[in-house]
This record gives structure tokens, C-alpha cells and sequence, in this order.
């Protein structure tokens, strides 16, 4: 038995401590937004939040976050996640959409951390999330108009 | 036992009607489930022509009363645009506001839903979808904005000449009578269609949304919160997962299997022997990945492939020693090689097998019911789909359903003309049903099974020979192309294999566009036994690599200058001229570079889509840096630029990818060596360079975009290199040193 808390609900689930997060919130959860993709902590696909850090669900294991907040592409909100998310509609981020939830996870927590990121600390950060449709270069576009859009409203 | 996972009907992910489950008790045999899935709504679900307050003009628009349209898309949606593309035709034509489209996927049906350049079937591929349907949108479009003209002018009474559409109005001036589209959506539908040949279709300067500089993707605000579903993210009561065992080697096949201690694990609910693997089925993904390691299987490998990639590259550049099928023979080439005044320049370049490795690693999911099978996947061949899930399933073609849903990219991976991973799934639940389990099963692919399973772009060798006159004139081009046949044994041989040439082996060459007066094709076709397959922009993706290469190395050889050569030799090719003049101006081409930097440049027609090339490169400590790539395109028509911008720049990272990072090789014993991301590597964002695509204006038909963005990439990285540090690049992935 495990108990996660997940989007701000508690949830005690009949599972292992060694399965790994990504299975227990898609396949027990049914929280489809967080996408496999290696398993391996190589592409990213599976970005969540444990205690507002972005982690690599695939390779954390349900045992080890057992009293923490996780939060998945479903439960994501707040004015960082807003204005991701805004920016990567505005600029027609996605593709086929595979890896943008992950992306976007990765994203809000740069900037929560770092508001104003130059294009070396969004490379930095971004590295580990792989797109094969290759929107790369608006990846780094929206993030920088969702800086921006946030510094706009802080003054605002 | 049957573990059921569902999700709270309130759940966000569950916002439409659409996903509603129509649970029905079968007669003895469990539950039998008519299900509607999310974005694969056939036409008898909602709306559809039989609900009789939607309006359903033909086979591709639909009317609802609350003003939304839907627009059946006969394309699979795996990240090109092609849900953005068609909408845009219809909308236009229909003069509807953009905000009220609804694209979703049509169902698998190739009377109604064929690709107009493929005949009888349905399919997506060869960068198609737009150039083929663009008449055809946009007449389903102009039909059904006919009929609501003329439903309005009915109710109101007025001549439906005085009736003007705007943004899903219509409006009649002179009464001030105005209604939606959507008001008069029950009216239009009892109207007869006229003949959509007939209609009168708006000229290019009445345009309102094609060539406007960016549309918002209509897919794209569920995909950036997750709630966009692909064939994994189908969840259904009672669904069981599935993994396949499959060999390490090509061609093994399976003999004794032993699934005792598998099947005694916790949540596994079957062991299935397939033909070419072993399935294991558990209650949920991870147990199944657990059990899957625990089933016993010796494997009969006394088909499998025991070659390495080493000494099957040696083996091909033998052949390329040898003259082949002769493909393309103007002049005589081999005489104005032999001339003892030419320069004969020779060089022989070479391509690895390649996996398509698309983010959403291959799945699909079915289920047996009490009519047939049902199966949901991102499909990019639905009627040879359907003819070979009938096989698997040992059921007829109509007890097939398939529906079509999102893929999470694909580049050509979701199209084998064997159905692949879709056989499988088939096999899987007809195997399930058999053992009296009837329940919905999804089959995923780990990413290991992925680069590890073949149907890889193949590997190529191209041994070339030029000769240049005394003053430096190409005089002649040998080009003799190794490669396995990707159309062999498929449905597409009859009208693509001709006298034993395999059209996707040699174009790029067959069509070699410089002016040059004896040019020989040859072909050699090995059957190394690994399974290929199509590849974003196909044979392109080599060919333009050797050719373009090889251009460069003349242009060297004659002291030229690589874009004046290729300029003199291009004259005859205007729109291919003009991209690559468009690039080499907007690169800045010629200025004076730093130690250690270079420009490259290529172009190449592929798809009847022009595009040139500039890379910039910094070469340091060994490392290729690529810093900027320059694009310049001419696709037709641009009917969604923003879509073309992304298109050509999504398609420059792919073949970044493949000039710089990605190869799949195999052992000496047959082995592949790679498994996933960490040693099949793609370009990640610190090395994606600043990408400029330029859009050349034109009024020619549409072409497409989703593959000619690959091929001029690694060309133009080799010549940059070259051109950086003198030293000639001719395998990929690009390695100095
Ligand atoms: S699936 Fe977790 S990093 Fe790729
Ligand atoms: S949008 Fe397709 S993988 Fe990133």
C-alpha cells in the first residue's frame, strides 16, 4: 500500500514501493497527461513535479515520494504555469504534442527558480527533454515570452 | 480476475460526450463494448448524416446547431499539421471563423476518405495530404457554405444571390436578417448537395485564411495540458497491457517457450505465442514489463541474421565497385570518364540504418466484439491496416473497425505496409478471446523494442565518379546506388518497382537536376534481411546526401565556387534556383569566416518541394558545432506558413539528428548495438541551432512540407566542415578524426 498525494488529492493505492511513479499515475491514476518515452531518464516525456521540483517519473519510485505534493500536467496551475502555457499556444509550440506536457513541466519549474532565463540557462535546464519533432526553437521562444509575459504583470 | 481502471467521469480528461462508453451486455460472453473514442468518431457516432439537426454536406463537413464545424480530416494527424492544413481549406472556402473549427480524425474508409494520389487507398505519406486534398477541401467547403446560403434565403424569404457569408454569418444587407451557421444547420441538411465539381471556388485574392501568416493549431491547446489522447492513453474498463518478446536477431522466430514463471506472477493474465515473438498480457504496463523478462523462449535463429553492420557496409561498397540495373543513362558517361583529358574526381559515401524513434514509441490498442475486432492506433496506412489486422484476427476486412487516432509522430514508423505493431495488437486479443479472456488490450512497444526492431531507413552506400572538362565543366556523372528495396513485397511494387528498380532507392538521383550531359544511374538492391521502411523523406535521405556531397567535391576540384557551380548548372530548374539563390543571399553566403567556421550549402527537390540549405559550423577540439542553419523553401502555394515555418524547421532538426548523432548498427554476430536514447542519440536543445526558414511567395498548387525540410541537412553540415577544416566527410554520422 502507498499513499500519494497527487494534484492535492490523497490517494492509497494497492501498489509496490518499487513501481516506478510514471506507471502508478497512468496506469492506476489513469492521469494520462505524463508520457512514457525511454524509461530511462532520457527524454523527459514523463516530467512531474515532486515538491515543485521537476523529476523524471520513470525513473522515481512510488515508495520514495510517498509524503510528498506531486503534480502532473493535469493538476499543473498558478501564473508561471498560466503563462507557459499561454506562450506555447501562442506560438504554436506543439507538433504531435508527445513531449510538450513533459516540456512544459520542465519549463514551469525553470522559471519559478530562475524568472529571467538567458538562452544558455534554458539550454541547461531543457537538455534532458527530448522533442523528435524538433520544436526546439520555439521551446526557447516561449519560455522567453512567458518570462517576459510574467515580468508584464509583476509590474503591472 | 479483471482489474478495472477508471477515471471519475468529472475528470478533465473526460471533457466530451465523445469518450462516452456505451457498456452492453453481451448474451453469455462477458461484456461486449461499443465504444466512440476520442478524435476517431465514425460517421455513425455523433454528429454524423443520420443525427437530422446536423448538417453533413458531403463526406467531410459537419454543421452543428451550436455553430461548431467538424471537419473529418482523411489524414493522420502525428504533428505535421495536416488537422491545421485541411481545416484551413475548408474554413476558407465556407468563410467560417476560424474559432468554430473542429478537425478530427475520419474513419478508416477508402471510398470516401482515399488519398487522391494513391487510388483506392487511404494513407498518409510522401508529403501528400495537403497537395492532394487541396481541391477537395476546399470544394467540401464551398458546397456546404452553397447550402446554408440557400437555406437562409429559403427562410428569409430573399434571393439567395443578396446573401453575404462572414465568420460563420450569414447575412442578408438589406432586411438585416443575420444568422449562424450553425442556426441554419437543420434547414441546409434536407437540401440537395450540388456536384461538387460544379461549385465555383474563390480566387487567390479573396483568401482569408490561406497564406495568413499564422492560424492557432486548433490541436493545440489540449496537447499542451495533456489531455490529448494517443492509442497508449486509451483507457478502458477492464484493459489489460501487453508487451512483445521479440528476437534479438532478424529473422529468428521462437521455439520452445516456457511462460510458467511469467504467468505465475502477480497480474499476468496470459503468455501468447506469436509468429514472430511472444506476448505477455498483464493487468497493468509495469507487470506486464516484469513478466516479460520471466518468460523462457529459445529461439530458432536458423534464418536469423548473423551479420554485422561493419561487414555488411564492406559488402555494399564492394557493389558499389561493380556496375548495377542501369537507371538513368543520358550520353555516355563511362566515354567521357575514359576521356584522358577529364579530371575524374570519385567518391564513395555511405549511410547507416536509422530508427525513426518517434516520442510516442509504437502502440495501439483492441479489442474483440460480438460483430469483430475493434483496434485504435495513430494509422498511417488504414486500408492495408485493415486487410492485415483481418488476417491476424482470422476475420473479414468489414468486421474490421480501426480507428484513427493522434499519433505521437511517427516519420514514416506508423506506416509499414505490413502493419507491423497493428498485427500484433490483433493477434494479441484474437489470442485473449481464444483463451475466453475478452477484454480491451493495449500494446505498447518499449523504447527498446523500438531501436531495436528494425524497420529502420536503411543503410546505403553511393560510390559516385565525375569527370570535369579541361576547364573545369562537369562532363560526366556515375552514380552507382546501394541500398535494399523498400517496396519489394509490399502492395506498392507493381506501380513503384519498375524493371527491377525501386523508385524510393534512386530518387534523388534519377531526377538529378544539374545540367550535365552523360550521366549513368546503376542500382544494386542487396536483401540484407533487416527490415526498412520509409523514413522521413526516404530514399531523399541518402540520396541528397552523396549528391549533394559529391557537387561540392566537383566544385572544389574545379576551383569553383560551390554556389556559382551549382547555379551554372541549374539553370533549366528555375524554382530550384531561386531557393537556393533566396538561401545563399539570406546566409550571407561568401563572407569571410572565422578560423574554424564554415558555410555549407545543398539543395534538393523531394516531394516536388524545393529547398536549399545553408549550415554554418564551428569545428573545435574535433566537435561539429552547427550554429545556424539557413532555409529557403518554395512549396507552392503557402497555404499555412507558420505550419511551413515549423514543418521545415522540425524536418532541419531530423536530419541534424542524422548528419550528427543518430546510427543503428549491429554487432558481429547480428546484435544491435543501440537500445535507447542514451547511445540512439537525437539533437537535444543545446545542440539545436538558431534555424531561419524563408517562405519564396508563389501561386503554384501546394506542395508538401513534412519530409523535404530532411534531406539538404546533412549535405550542407559536410560541406560546412569541409569548407571549415579541408577535410571531406563522406559516412554519417558526421565524425572527424
Ligand atoms: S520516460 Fe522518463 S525520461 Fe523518458
Ligand atoms: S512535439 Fe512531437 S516530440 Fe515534441
Amino acid at each position: 500500500m502507498a499513499r500519494l498525494t497527487v494534484n492535492g488529492t490523497e490517494h492509497d493505492l494497492d501498489l509496490a514501493p518499487d513501481v516506478p511513479l510514471l506507471w502508478a499515475l497512468r496506469d492506476t491514476l489513469g492521469l494520462t497527461g505524463t508520457k512514457y518515452g525511454c524509461g530511462l531518464s532520457q527524454c523527459g516525456a514523463c516530467t512531474v513535479h515532486v515538491d515543485g521540483q521537476a523529476v523524471r517519473a520513470c525513473q522515481t519510485y512510488v515508495g520514495d515520494v510517498t509524503d510528498t505534493e506531486i503534480t502532473t500536467i493535469e493538476g499543473l496551475s498558478g501564473p508561471v504555469a498560466d503563462a507557459v502555457l499561454k506562450a506555447w499556444e501562442d506560438l504554436s509550440v506543439s507538433q504531435c504534442g508527445y513531449c510538450q506536457p513533459g516540456q512544459i513541466m520542465e519549463a514551469v519549474a525553470l522559471l519559478a527558480g530562475t524568472p529571467e532565463p538567458d538562452d544558455e540557462a534554458i539550454n541547461a535546464a531543457m537538455n534532458g527533454n527530448l522533442c523528435r519533432c524538433g520544436t526546439y526553437g520555439r521551446i526557447r521562444a516561449a519560455i522567453h515570452a512567458a518570462a517576459e509575459a510574467l515580468k508584464q504583470t509583476e509590474r503591472g | 480476475m479483471t482489474r478495472v481502471f477508471e477515471r471519475p467521469t468529472s475528470s478533465p480528461l473526460h471533457p466530451s460526450r465523445r469518450t462516452v462508453l456505451k457498456v452492453m451486455a453481451g448474451a453469455g460472453a462477458g461484456l461486449t463494448l461499443g465504444i466512440t473514442l476520442p478524435q476517431a468518431r465514425a460517421q455513425d457516432a455523433s454528429p454524423s448524416a443520420d443525427d437530422s439537426d446536423t448538417f453533413a454536406p458531403n463526406a467531410f463537413v459537419r454543421v452543428l446547431p451550436d455553430n461548431t464545424v467538424t471537419v473529418l480530416i482523411k489524414h493522420l494527424e502525428m504533428g505535421q499539421g495536416v488537422f491545421t492544413g485541411l481545416t484551413t481549406l475548408v474554413a476558407e472556402e465556407m468563410d467560417t471563423a476560424w474559432e468554430q473549427m473542429r478537425p478530427e480524425h475520419s474513419p478508416a474508409d477508402a471510398k470516401l476518405y482515399n488519398n487522391l494520389h494513391w487510388g483506392p487507398v487511404q494513407g498518409t505519406g510522401g508529403s501528400s495530404s495537403l497537395a492532394n486534398a487541396f481541391e477537395q477541401m476546399r470544394r467540401a467547403g464551398a458546397v456546404a457554405r452553397i447550402l446554408l446560403v440557400q437555406a437562409a434565403a429559403d427562410a428569409w424569404g430573399v434571393p439567395a444571390g443578396e446573401i453575404e457569408t462572414r465568420d460563420g454569418l450569414l447575412r442578408h444587407a438589406a432586411s438585416g436578417r443575420e444568422a449562424t451557421f450553425g442556426a441554419m444547420a437543420e434547414r441546409a441538411a434536407v437540401l440537395k448537395a450540388p456536384d461538387p465539381a460544379s461549385v465555383t471556388l474563390k480566387s487567390s485574392e479573396d483568401f482569408r485564411l490561406i497564406g495568413r501568416d499564422h492560424l492557432s493549431r486548433p490541436d493545440s491547446a489540449k496537447k499542451v495540458r495533456g489531455q490529448t489522447t494517443y492509442a497508449a492513453d486509451v483507457r478502458l474498463p477492464g484493459m489489460l497491457s501487453a508487451l512483445v518478446r521479440r528476437p534479438s536477431r532478424f529473422g529468428a522466430v521462437p521455439g520452445r517457450i516456457d511462460g510458467e514463471a511469467a504467468l505465475a506472477m502477480s497480474g499476468v493474465r496470459a503468455v501468447l505465442p506469436l509468429p514472430h515473438g511472444v506476448a505477455v498480457v498483464a493487468e497493468s504496463h509495469w507487470q506486464a514489463v516484469k513478466a516479460r523478462e520471466a518468460i523462457k523462449i529459445e529461439w530458432d535463429e536458423s534464418g536469423a541474421v548473423k551479420t554485422g553492420s561493419k561487414a555488411l557496409l564492406e559488402q555494399y561498397r564492394d557493389l558499389g565497385g561493380t556496375s548495377g540495373t542501369t537507371f538513368r543513362s543520358d550520353g555516355d558517361a563511362l566515354a567521357a570518364l575514359a576521356e584522358p583529358e577529364s579530371q575524374v574526381i570519385e567518391a564513395v559515401y555511405d549511410v547507416p540504418f536509422a530508427a525513426h524513434a518517434p516520442m510516442e514509441p509504437l502502440s495501439a490498442g483492441a479489442m474483440m466484439t460480438d460483430t469483430g475486432i475493434e483496434v485504435w492506433a495513430g494509422a498511417q496506412s488504414p486500408t492495408f491496416d485493415v486487410l492485415n489486422i483481418a488476417a491476424a484476427a482470422r476475420l473479414k476486412p468489414d468486421q474490421v473497425r480501426l480507428r484513427i487516432i493522434q499519433a505521437g509522430g511517427s516519420f514514416g514508423r506508423r506506416a509499414s505496409p505490413n502493419s507491423d505493431s497493428l498485427v500484433e495488437v490483433a493477434a494479441i486479443a484474437r489470442g485473449l478471446a481464444d483463451q475466453g479472456i475478452e477484454a480491451p488490450v493495449t500494446l505498447t512497444w518499449t523504447r527498446e523494442d523500438d531501436i531495436r526492431g528494425g524497420y529502420y531507413r536503411p543503410m546505403a552506400v553511393h560510390a559516385v565518379a565525375g569527370a570535369l572538362t579541361q576547364d573545369g565543366q562537369p562532363s560526366a556523372w556515375r552514380h552507382r546506388v546501394v541500398t535494399q528495396s523498400l517496396l519489394k513485397n509490399t502492395p506498392f511494387a507493381a506501380t513503384l518497382i519498375e524493371d527491377g528498380i525501386d523508385r524510393t532507392s534512386v530518387e534523388g538521383v534519377i531526377d538529378l537536376p544539374y545540367a550535365i550531359a552523360n550521366v549513368k544511374g546503376e542500382l544494386h538492391s542487396p536483401e540484407p534481411g533487416i527490415p526498412g521502411l520509409w523514413w522521413r523523406s526516404v530514399g531523399h535521405s541518402h540520396t541528397a546526401f552523396a549528391v549533394e556531397s559529391f557537387i561540392d567535391e566537383m566544385a572544389h576540384a574545379a576551383g569553383a565556387d560551390p554556389l556559382v557551380m551549382r547555379r551554372d548548372l541549374l539553370q533549366d530548374h528555375p524554382r530550384l534556383l531561386n531557393v537556393l539563390n533566396v538561401a545563399a543571399k539570406e546566409a550571407g553566403w561568401g563572407l569571410p569566416q572565422q578560423e574554424g567556421q564554415g558555410q555549407g550549402l545543398a539543395v534538393h527537390t523531394s516531394f516536388n518541394t524545393h529547398v536549399a540549405h545553408v549550415a554554418e559550423v564551428t569545428v573545435k577540439d574535433g566537435a561539429i558545432r552547427v550554429d545556424r542553419l539557413i532555409c529557403a523553401v518554395d512549396c507552392g502555394l503557402p497555404v499555412n506558413p507558420d505550419v511551413i515555418r515549423a514543418q521545415i524547421a522540425g524536418g532541419s532538426i531530423f536530419g541534424l539528428s542524422a548528419a550528427l548523432r543518430g546510427r543503428v548498427t549491429l554487432d558481429d554476430t547480428g546484435l544491435v548495438s543501440q537500445s535507447n536514447f542514451h547511445d540512439y542519440e537525437i539533437i537535444r536543445m543545446g545542440g539545436a541551432p538558431e534555424i531561419e526558414v524563408h517562405i519564396v511567395p508563389s501561386t503554384e498548387p501546394p506542395t508538401g512540407v513534412g519530409e523535404p525540410g530532411v534531406p539538404t541537412v546533412a549535405p550542407a553540415v559536410a560541406n560546412a566542415v569541409f569548407a571549415a577544416t579541408g577535410k571531406r566527410l563522406r559516412s554519417l554520422p558526421l565524425r572527424l578524426g
